[in-house]
């Protein structure tokens, strides 16, 4: 097996999925079956060749350093779920004291 | 040192780039605006919208990277760091994690042990990164909501990594005072803490001796520090407290998961947080949104020669070229480089730089303390101030005199010529002090007689006498002039 259930469990919960018993065996086997196709690459000779950091072979992409107007306040908040005149609106942050 | 062991500390410093806007999108970067109103579809995660990088803010970047020693990458990437956070938009920030931009740099610092060494701090690493937003807790009608402000978010942020080489809370302090002051020189950074422009985390163990050799505590990372005092007693805290729970659990390094705790200003204590997640935790991988930087030798050395002079061998200099004392060069070069090229326009002017640093210090500075101004903002130019030295080097008045036409200067603007004039300050020449001194000798022949019988101190007097007749005549000359004549009597 690719990928241990506990290690399907821990991942889901950082990335904040709530998975059920019978969601986290099928998570499971899938994630094991992609990981095993992925494995597929190890055959390949790659001793001689660079690692990439990118799928695309360009490098120096920048910007000037230039202010340019974003979105109105009301155009930013207009999606959120909750808001106020100013501000996003989320359930209290915990943790910090 | 009375307690058996040692304190290690290694910081992490944020500080903000100077940039007019962030560091993937045109979006203002300036403090102090209504909330969520310096936002754009890039820094507020908006789905597809892509980041570039600001080229100003990587050319700062290795600016102050290389003020900082540091070996710059030829070959860099950017990486998300994923966690959720409510202030965290994209659920990721982009950072850097196995190729920083920089690497393998250092620091000196004034060793609080002994004021004439310095201490050589390594540097880890330092990288670009950008900022989250801010939340803030509404407490208003008792609500349990947070309110978010994404105006910060993607600010560039500058992290820097010490090498754990501090070995006392004052160590920590010194450092973080020398990095600012370097930053400010580089122009990189205001690193101003209430504008949260630099921020500081802290690593703290402790290295025991015990009969069985060295132990290491659990490393603790303390946060919420938001002055360079507050991490001093936050760290001398820490310690204590370490030492203190060693006492009572033996706990060493590897035993607990690492803890982060708060440093509480009002209580004075740290208190624990949530237990930090794991590096793995983060996920790091490649941004696929943004494309590598690579940077070849020409290129940085083209940045290394925009350093200008750092304060390291500023304080060198000042010494060498204009006589001062280490001390003194220390003062000036601490309080930034206009207060220096002030100080030198004075020295270079009146020809004495001892002297210029005695007026600066025991004048100008006080002035800018007592306003809380900068130099920038001090109505004496450093023309006007070297020309009031040399006329009181110049025995045209004497020092006390002198500052207070400095005061009259900084009161009204004028200049030094002026305020003599406005107070009424004349050198008084050679024959009208003669004339005024044979007249007090003549009115004072008691004093006259003392003279003569070897008591020098009684024409003390006659200081006294003349001044109240002109209150410009010079004292030293006085005295001069009467025991002169006395002799010849
Ligand atoms: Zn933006």
């Amino acid at each position: 097996m690719a990928i241990s259930r506990a290690e399907v469990e821990k991942v889901s919960l950082l990335g904040r999925l709530l998975l059920s018993e019978a969601e986290l065996e099928t998570m499971t086997a899938q994630m094991g079956q992609i990981l095993g196709y992925v494995e597929l690459l190890n055959e390949v000779d790659t001793e001689q060749v660079e690692p990439m950091a990118h799928a695309v072979e360009v490098s120096d992409v920048f910007r000037s350093d230039e202010v340019r107007s974003g979105l109105a306040r009301d155009q930013a908040l207009a999606n959120a779920p909750q808001r106020d005149d100013e501000c996003y609106r989320v359930p209290a942050v915990l943790g910090d004291s | 040192m009375s307690k058996p062991y040692e304190i290690i500390i290694g910081l992490e410093v944020h500080v903000q780039l100077l940039t007019e806007s962030k560091l993937f999108c045109g979006c203002s970067t300036k403090f102090g605006a209504a909330p969520n109103t310096q936002t754009c579809a890039v820094c507020t995660g908006t789905p597809g919208a892509l980041p570039v990088m600001n080229r100003e803010a990587y050319r700062l970047a290795v600016k102050a990277a290389l003020g900082l020693n540091c070996q710059i990458a030829t070959f860099t990437k950017w990486d998300r760091k994923s966690y959720y956070y409510p202030d965290l938009p994209k659920g990721y920030q982009i950072s850097q994690y196995d190729q920083p931009l920089s690497y393998d740099g250092y620091l000196d610092i004034l060793d609080p042990e002994n004021e004439e060494q310095t201490r050589r701090i390594g540097i880890i690493r330092a990288h670009l990164e950008e900022d989250a937003g801010k939340s803030m807790h509404d407490e208003v009608a008792g609500k349990a909501d947070s309110r978010i402000d994404l105006n910060r978010t993607g600010t560039p942020l500058l992290e820097i990594v010490s090498q754990p080489d501090m070995r006392s809370p004052a160590e920590a302090k010194n450092y973080l005072t020398e990095l600012k002051l370097l930053l400010n020189y580089l122009n990189v950074s205001d690193c101003n803490m209430q504008e949260g422009s630099l921020r500081v985390d802290a690593n703290i163990n402790l290295h025991i001796d015990t009969p069985g050799g060295k132990v290491a505590t659990p490393i603790v990372e303390v946060k919420n520090m938001n002055s360079f005092r507050a991490v001093e007693r936050a760290l001398a805290y820490e310690a204590e407290r370490q030492w203190e729970v060693w006492q009572e659990t033996r706990q060493k390094l590897g035993d607990v998961p690492k803890q982060t705790r708060g440093w509480d200003e009002g209580a004075q204590i740290t208190r624990g947080q949530r237990s930090k997640e794991e590096s793995s935790d983060y996920r790091y991988f490649p941004d696929p949104d943004l494309v590598p930087v690579t940077m070849t030798e020409e290129a940085i050395e083209e940045i290394r020669r925009s350093l200008g002079e750092l304060p390291a061998r500023l304080r060198e200099r000042l010494v060498e070229e204009y006589g001062i004392t280490a001390y003194d060069s220390d003062v000036l070069v601490n309080q930034g480089r206009s207060l220096v090229d002030y100080f030198v326009t004075v020295a270079d002017r009146c020809g004495d730089g001892k002297t210029a640093a005695n007026w600066i210090q025991q004048s100008v500075l006080r002035t800018l303390n007592e306003g809380q101004i900068g130099i920038d903002r001090f109505p004496v130019s450093a023309e006007a101030l070297a020309d009031l030295i040399k006329a009181v080097l110049a025995g045209k008045m004497e020092t006390s005199r002198g500052r207070e036409v400095l005061a009259r200067m900084t009161e009204t603007g004028e200049t030094a010529a002026e305020a003599m004039k406005g107070l009424g300050i004349a050198a008084v020449d050679e024959s009208e002090l003669e004339a005024l001194c044979a007249e007090l000798l003549a009115a004072n022949p008691k004093v006259v007689e003392d003279v003569k019988q070897g008591k020098l101190k009684a024409a003390a007097s006659l200081i006294g006498q003349a001044k109240k007749k002109n209150p410009n005549v010079n004292a030293t000359r006085v005295r001069e002039i009467c025991l002169q004549l006395i002799e010849q009597m």
